[in-house]
């Protein structure tokens, strides 16, 4: 008796490091050839990204170029910051003469929600080294987490492919947003409705959000909150106040809804 | 422009934009974070973007002015109802731009 426990117990000893062997040769032992492959294989399921980054990306350019940013200080933002919507925030921000610290606060709350996509998406990277994860963490995007889970899910999608998405749009992103820089010298302001670029962008950024009533709910009481706030207080204080209120009574109403039906989360 | 208040103000924008990308990766790997607080945070990105756009695209003039109807609020409903039906973000973009540019050219803004 005493003994076949011992042996299943050496049994699933024996198991677990065969798996962490499993891990461990998942992100090192990769060969030359194998990471070519491996690379394609995140080139493909990138290119969507970057196919859309490369309007978004000159529109950014330009508006920046407009707004009197050179080449180098948009090359400066997207390689340092990368991150979409916060940069065109910030070019709207300081040009309106904002206070730099309500430009970094509304960075930080606009960026806030990849929190929960890096913690998502952590759960599929728990064999890599502490090294992977940082450099992964810097390409992680609404984007780029948005293909990597739907790979991930279907089993099989190694880290290095997510690496090869993230960079992939990373670099799109650069050379875009750079190629824009350069082109907004000759186009005239106003034209092609560039100005109209980032409204439409957030718009159907907001569209992916609404998935389902709550957030519709969300959605309405921050506006709601935004507008008269802005009208109230001076400055761009206003989006992190009147979204930080939408968040809470949105939860609080889901909370509500939940306990009015009988359930306890 | 590139001056040492920009490139602090870059770096600093960097540091907030990374360490919500790094944060849980490298710590939450294991760990779940409060139930409570995953929904919280589930409703954020919904808020800040309409925080943003409702704000854009009513409220104008320095000093600040509710109007309701102005080009931009118009040429909202289309680009919506577009992005709504396609979930193209891509396209959502062009779309609203050559419907604003449009409709400047046609109103004189």
């Amino acid at each position: 008796m005493k003994a076949r426990i011992l042996s299943e117990r050496q049994q699933a000893l024996d198991s677990t490091i065969e798996r962490e062997f499993d891990r461990a040769e998942t992100c090192q032992g990769v060969e030359r050839a194998q990471l070519r492959d491996l690379i394609k294989g995140g080139m493909r399921a990138a290119w969507p990204i970057c196919i859309g980054y490369i309007p978004l990306g000159l529109a950014f350019g330009i508006l920046a170029q407009k707004a009197g940013f050179d080449v180098l200080d948009i090359a400066l933002m997207s390689v340092v910051v990368f991150a979409g919507s916060s940069q065109f925030i910030a070019v709207a921000m300081l040009s309106a003469g904002a206070a730099p610290v309500s430009i970094i606060l509304t960075t930080f709350m606009v960026n806030l929600r990849h929190v929960l996509m890096s913690s998502a998406l952590a759960v599929y990277l728990h064999s890599v080294s502490r090294w992977f994860l940082s450099i992964f963490a810097y390409g992680v995007t609404d984007e780029s987490f948005a293909v990597n889970m739907v790979k991930f899910r279907e089993v099989g999608w190694h880290p290095y492919q997510a690496l090869t998405v993230n960079h992939a749009a990373n670099l799109t992103w650069i050379a875009s947003t750079v190629l824009g820089g350069y082109g907004g010298q000759f186009i005239a302001a106003g034209s092609f409705g560039i100005d109209y670029a980032l409204s439409a962008m957030f718009l159907c950024l907001l569209v992916f959000q609404l998935r389902g009533r709550i957030y519709v709910l969300t959605a309405i009481v921050s506006g709601a909150l935004a507008i008269a706030l802005s009208l109230l207080l001076p400055g761009n204080s206003f989006v992190v106040i009147a979204s930080v209120l939408g968040a809470t009574a949105g939860f609080a109403l889901k909370r509500y809804a939940q306990r009015d039906r009988g359930f306890y989360a | 422009m590139l001056e040492a208040e920009y490139i602090l103000l870059i770096v600093a924008m960097g540091l907030v934009t990374y360490i919500p990308r790094w944060f849980p990766l490298f710590f939450l790997s294991q760990r779940r974070l409060p139930q409570w607080f995953i929904e919280w945070l589930d409703l954020i990105p919904v808020a800040i973007l309409s925080s943003l756009i409702f704000s854009d695209l009513f409220v104008t003039g320095d000093p600040r002015q509710l109007e309701v109807l102005q080009l931009k609020s118009v040429v909202s409903v289309p680009t919506f109802l577009f992005a709504l039906k396609t979930r193209s973000l891509g396209g959502t973009v062009m779309v609203g731009m050559v419907l604003f540019w449009m409709s400047t050219s046609f109103f004189g803004g």
